[in-house]
């Protein structure tokens, strides 16, 4: 299936906020409800991506139809990475231990911001570290 | 508060370090031939799973979870068909880990331009710009004069 790279980026810039939101708020609560966002674009697919009705709704109808598409096992994918960063981050949060809290919505917000501003896929690298990681066969 | 205002700063700072680096560096070929000596530095039919062009090859390592693979096996693809001799090959990384390894590929897609012998003589990550391909293989098909 192919989506709009225009609305990946748009949910990116979304996330960017509300991950900057949790760093200085330090709600535990705001990170846990990013991590279930993440949760339904990675598992469900991004067709039921929260922030993407938002953009299917309110800013595609006023920007037309994309000039190209995309795959979207690769967005889908990072969504999957920014969901076990958040969670843990969420953890971090909910067991006291603000620093780890705090560290991995750094490093979340680093990949969505990346994504929105310079169209770069962080999380998709990341496929290839953790095959890399494994012990050899 | 304060804590979390800092670390919001230094993250969008590294990240805008790091965003402006990719775009100046990311698709630009190096020079791989110093690296001769190193193990790895030539490749062979055997190594890549199929047969070396016979002036140039152009080798790009892919996932399934890339972003540019797709519009840099176009590029690629576009340049290999309208040059005689030249074919493009493209890998696998998560499937030829071993390959993956010993050429440290790191991040996808990783290009190689290979001499007809099969040495590497340039190398870059990310989606290049149709000029650098053009002018990384014509550095092989015209001697390896960069």
């Amino acid at each position: 299936m192919n989506i709009d790279p225009r609305g990946a980026r748009f949910g990116a810039a979304i996330t960017s906020v509300v991950l900057a939101i949790v760093l200085v708020t330090q709600s535990g609560w705001l990170l846990l409800a990013q991590t279930l966002v993440f949760a339904i674009g990675a598992l469900g697919g991004l067709r039921y991506a929260p922030y993407g009705f938002v953009y299917r709704y309110l800013v595609r109808p006023r920007l037309g139809p994309p000039s190209r598409t995309e795959p979207e096992a690769p967005p889908r994918f990072a969504q999957g990475v920014g969901m076990v960063i958040a969670a843990i981050g969420a953890i971090g949060f909910a067991a006291g231990i603000t620093a780890m809290g705090i560290v991995f919505t750094a490093l979340a917000l680093t990949a969505a911001f990346l994504n929105a501003a310079f169209d770069f896929c962080l999380g998709c690298q990341m496929y290839l570290l953790i095959q890399r990681i494994r012990p050899a066969a | 508060m304060l804590s979390g205002l800092i670390v919001l700063a230094v993250v969008l700072a590294a990240a805008c370090v790091a965003g402006f680096g990719m775009r100046r560096r990311g698709g630009r070929f190096r020079d791989a031939s110093r690296r001769v000596a190193a193990p790895g530095a030539v490749l062979t039919a055997a190594d890549l799973g199929a047969p070396l062009g016979r002036r140039a090859t152009l080798v790009q390592f892919s996932t399934e979870f890339c972003a540019y693979c797709g519009p840099a096996r176009e590029l690629l693809a576009e340049v290999a068909g309208s040059r005689d001799g030249v074919v493009l090959i493209e890998i696998d990384a998560a499937g030829r880990l071993d390959l993956a390894r010993r050429l440290n590929v790191l991040s996808t897609p990783t290009i190689l331009v290979l001499a007809p012998d099969g040495s590497i003589t340039r190398r870059t990550s990310g989606l290049p710009r149709k000029s650098d391909v053009l002018a990384a293989v014509g550095s092989v098909l015209n001697g390896g004069a960069p």
